[in-house]
C-alpha cells in the first residue's frame, strides 16, 4: 500500500462521531494513528476495530480534556505510545454544552475548558514539538459556530471562536517553519454530539463519513481554513456580512 | 464530558420502509455502546423499543409510532477477526457493504448475502436473510455462530446453539421482537478472487426455468433466474437463469489476474429525488423486459462480486423510481411439491392484473435452519416488486388474492419484504407461531419490543 508522508498522526478525541469516520479514512489511506480519548470502553472498541481493519495500525493513549495536566502532557505521552516519531496532530475533541437556562459557572467553565482551554495547551505542545522537528501537519475541528455569536449556542461558538482564532495565529507562527495549520469548520453534522438537538432541515445536516473525506482532502493538501460540506463557506460570509443591527433582530 | 447525560437523548425522524408506502415520525435514538443501548432500553419506560438497522426491509418491520427507535448504525465497530478461521465478531451495526470492502481484499467474502449489501449484521440475522445459494449453503442464520442479544430487562445475554438455544432460534427470522442485537460472530467464506463465473442461460417458460435450477443446483453455488412477468400464456415464466460459482484464479483473463481479490471501482448513480410519476409502467417494463431477454443469450461470463450479487446497488435511492406513491416486494415461497403449479398461478395472476413488475427474480432454496419465523425450506422462491397504483383496495384485494395463491399451496410470504398481509393469513401461513411467541413471552415479559409489522400480524400482542 502507498504510505502516505506524514505517517503517524495522533488523532486528539478519536471516539467521537467525526473522528471515528476520520480514522477509519486515515487507516484506509496508509496512516498509522495514535487514538488518544476520554471514553476508554469506546477507545478499546474504536481500537479493536481499526486494528481489524488493518493489523498494527492503531495504538491508544488515555486523556481527559478536563483534566489539564493531562492535557499538559499528552504529547510526550503518544510519542511514547508511537514509539516513533508523529508527523501530525488533529485535535477533535470538544462538547455541545447542555441547552439548559441559565448558563451556570460550570458549563461555562466545562465548555472553554473542553472546547478551548484543552486544545489550545495540546495543540502548544504540537506547535513546538513540529517546529523542532521542521516540518508537520497540526489540525483541529473548529465549528461553524465559531464565525458569529448566536444566541442558541454563543458558549460553544465563543469558544470555537477562540479556537479559530488560536489556530489562525499558530498558522501566521509557524508558516515559515513548514508546519502546516488547519482549522476545520464543520457545519451540522450527524453525531452523537448533535442528537436530541433541534436540527435545521434534513439537506444541511451532513454525513460523518463525507466531512471525514473532506478532512483527509485538507489535512493532504495542507490547506488553511476548509468549510465542510464547502456550501458553509457561502453561508457564513453572509451571515458574517450582516449588520448587527440587522443581526440581533435574527433567531438563528 | 461530565455534563453529557449517560442516555443519548432521542430525537425526532421520520422513517419509512424500503417500500415507501407510509411514512411514520417517530423518536430515534442510537447508542454508541452496549451500555447506551441497555440505558435506552431500560429508561424507554413503558414504552416500545423498536430496533432499525439500514432501513432496507420494505415494509414496517423496522419502524413503529409509539415508543422509541434504536438504530444500530452507532454500533458500526468490528471487535475481532481471525485470520485462520473466517470467524468474525462485529457490531450488530456494521453493514454488509463493509465487510464486502474490509474483507473481499483479504480473501473473505459473506458466506451467504442478499440483493444489497446495504444491510446490517443485525438486520440480516432479525430477517434471517438468503442469497442465491440458499440450496447449498441455508440462510444467513445458519453462518451466525452466536449473537449478544439486548433484552428488554436490559440485560445482554448470549445466544447461540448451545446456549439459550431456544432464544437464539427465535431471534433468527424474529424481525427484532425478541430483543436488540448488539453483536455477532459469524463465519466469512473463503474466495480466491473478487469474481464469479456466471453461466447465462434463457428459458422459455416456467417449466424450462425450474428445470435449469434442478439441473444446475448440484453443479453451481449461486443461482437465480429473472422472470418477464409480463410474458404469457406458453412463454410464462420466460427467463433468464444465471448460474454462478466463485472464480478461480486461473478462470480470470489475464488482464485481471494481477490483483484477483481487488474489487473493480463502481461509479454509482443516484436517485436524488422522487419523480412525481413513476416511469415504471407496464410499457417501459416491457421494453425493458424484452431488450433485457435479448441482450443476455446463453453464454458464459466473468462478473466481479459488486455486478453479480448487488446490482442494483450501483443506482442508490432507486425505490425512488416508483413515485410518491413507493411499491411493495410480494416474495413467496412454495415448497418444493406445489411449487410448479404455485408459481404458474402467481405468475398468471400477476400478467393479468394488469400490473407490471419491474423486478422479478426466482431462486430455488434448501432445508431450513431452525428460524421460528425463518420462511424457506425446499422450494422455491419468487419475488416480484410492484408499483403501488391505482386505488388502495384494489391494491390490498390483489394482494389478498395472491395471499390466497399461496395459503391453497402451502406456501408463506417473507416477512422482511411484507407490508399487506393480515394476521389471520400470516397465522395460517407460519404454523410455529405459538412456539416463537411462547419463547418471546419469556424473554420479553411485557412485549416491549414491538414493531408496526409484529402489531399488524398480531405477532406481538398489543
Amino acid at each position: 500500500m502507498h504510505r502516505p508522508s506524514p505517517h503517524t498522526l495522533l488523532i486528539v478525541g478519536a471516539t467521537g462521531g467525526i473522528a471515528r469516520a476520520l480514522c477509519r479514512r486515515l487507516i484506509d489511506r496508509g496512516y498509522d494513528l495514535v487514538l488518544a480519548g476520554r471514553r476508554s470502553e469506546g477507545l478499546a472498541a474504536l481500537d479493536a476495530d481499526l486494528n481489524v481493519r488493518r493489523g498494527g495500525c492503531a495504538r491508544t493513549v488515555p486523556f481527559d480534556a478536563l483534566d489539564l495536566t493531562a492535557c499538559s502532557t499528552l504529547l510526550a505521552r503518544a510519542t511514547e505510545v508511537a514509539g516513533g516519531p508523529l508527523h501530525g496532530v488533529v485535535v477533535c475533541h470538544g462538547a455541545l454544552p447542555p441547552e439548559t437556562k441559565p448558563v451556570t459557572v460550570e458549563s461555562i467553565d466545562q465548555a472553554f475548558r473542553v472546547n478551548l482551554v484543552s486544545a489550545a495547551m495540546i495543540l502548544e505542545q504540537a506547535a513546538e514539538y513540529f517546529e523542532q522537528r521542521g516540518g508537520g501537519v497540526i489540525a483541529a475541528i473548529s465549528s461553524v459556530a465559531g464565525d458569529r455569536g448566536r444566541q442558541s449556542n454563543y458558549l460553544y461558538g465563543s469558544a470555537k471562536a477562540g479556537l479559530t482564532a488560536y489556530m489562525s495565529g499558530l498558522r501566521n507562527r509557524l508558516h515559515r517553519r513548514g508546519v502546516a495549520v488547519v482549522t476545520i469548520k464543520p457545519g451540522f453534522v450527524d453525531t452523537p454530539m448533535l442528537h436530541g438537538r433541534r436540527l435545521p432541515a434534513a439537506f444541511l445536516v451532513s454525513d460523518p463519513d463525507r466531512v471525514a473525506a473532506a478532512i483527509v482532502t485538507a489535512i493532504e493538501r495542507r490547506r488553511d481554513v476548509v468549510y465542510v460540506p464547502r456550501f458553509w463557506q457561502p453561508i457564513m460570509i453572509a451571515i458574517r456580512l450582516l449588520p448587527e443591527w440587522l443581526f440581533k433582530r435574527t433567531s438563528l | 464530558m461530565t455534563h453529557c447525560p449517560a442516555v443519548q437523548a432521542t430525537h425526532e425522524s421520520s422513517l419509512q420502509g424500503w417500500g415507501r408506502l407510509e411514512m411514520v415520525r417517530a423518536r430515534v435514538a442510537r447508542p454508541a455502546s452496549v451500555a447506551e443501548a441497555a440505558d435506552i432500553v431500560r429508561e424507554s419506560g413503558e414504552a416500545a423499543v423498536t430496533p432499525r438497522g439500514l432501513g432496507r426491509s420494505y415494509g414496517d418491520a423496522s419502524y413503529d409510532d409509539r415508543g422509541v427507535v434504536i438504530d444500530s448504525r452507532g454500533l458500526d465497530r468490528y471487535v475481532a477477526f481471525d485470520d485462520e478461521t473466517g470467524l468474525l465478531r462485529c457490531e450488530a451495526g456494521v453493514s454488509f457493504a463493509d465487510i464486502v470492502r474490509t474483507f473481499v481484499p483479504r480473501g473473505w467474502f459473506l458466506a451467504t448475502t442478499p440483493g444489497t449489501q446495504f444491510v446490517t449484521v443485525g438486520g440480516a440475522i432479525a430477517a434471517d436473510v438468503h442469497g442465491k445459494n440458499h440450496h447449498r449453503v441455508g440462510s444467513f442464520g445458519a453462518h451466525v455462530k452466536e449473537f449478544t442479544l439486548l433484552l428488554a430487562s436490559g440485560d445482554a445475554i448470549r445466544c447461540s446453539r448451545d446456549e439459550n438455544a431456544e432464544l437464539f432460534f427465535a431471534t433468527l427470522g424474529g424481525m427484532g421482537l425478541t430483543g436488540f442485537v448488539v453483536d455477532a460472530t459469524i463465519q466469512l467464506r473463503r474466495i480466491d478472487t473478487a469474481y464469479v463465473v456466471v453461466d447465462y442461460r434463457r428459458s422459455s417458460c416456467l417449466e424450462d426455468s425450474l428445470e435449469a435450477f434442478e439441473q444446475g443446483d448440484a453443479a453451481y453455488e449461486h443461482s437465480v433466474a429473472w422472470v418477464d412477468c409480463l410474458a404469457t400464456g406458453p412463454t410464462l415464466g420466460r427467463g433468464v437463469v444465471m448460474r454462478a460459482n466463485h472464480a478461480t484464479r486461473a478462470d480470470l483473463p489475464a488482464n485481471d489476474s494481477g490483483a484477483p481479490l481487488t474489487l473493480p471501482p463502481r461509479r454509482p448513480w443516484s436517485v436524488p429525488y422522487t419523480p412525481p410519476m413513476s416511469p415504471l409502467r407496464p410499457w417501459s417494463i416491457r421494453l425493458f423486459n424484452n431488450a433485457f431477454y435479448a441482450a443476455h443469450p446463453d453464454r458464459r461470463a466473468v462478473v466481479d462480486i459488486g455486478r453479480f450479487f448487488y446490482p442494483l446497488d450501483a443506482v442508490r435511492g432507486w425505490n425512488r423510481l416508483y413515485g410518491p406513491r413507493g411499491f411493495i416486494q410480494y416474495q413467496a415461497f412454495f415448497p418444493r411439491a406445489t411449487s410448479m403449479q404455485g408459481l404458474r398461478e402467481l405468475l398468471s395472476r400477476v400478467s393479468g392484473s394488469g400490473v407490471a413488475s419491474f423486478l422479478a427474480v426466482m431462486k430455488s432454496c434448501g432445508p431450513a435452519d431452525g428460524g421460528l419465523l425463518s420462511y424457506l425450506e425446499p422450494g422455491h422462491t419468487l419475488a416480484l416488486d410492484i408499483p403501488w397504483h391505482g386505488s388502495d383496495a384494489r391494491m390490498r384485494e390483489l394482494c389478498t388474492a395472491f395471499d390466497d395463491v399461496l395459503l391453497r399451496h402451502g406456501g408463506r410470504i417473507y416477512l422482511a419484504k411484507d407490508a399487506v398481509t393480515t394476521a389471520e393469513t400470516f397465522h395460517r401461513m407460519y404454523p410455529r407461531l405459538a412456539d416463537f411467541q411462547r419463547v418471546r413471552r419469556q424473554a420479553d415479559p411485557d412485549g416491549r419490543f414491538s414493531s408496526a409489522l409484529g402489531r399488524r400480524l398480531g405477532i406481538v400482542v398489543n
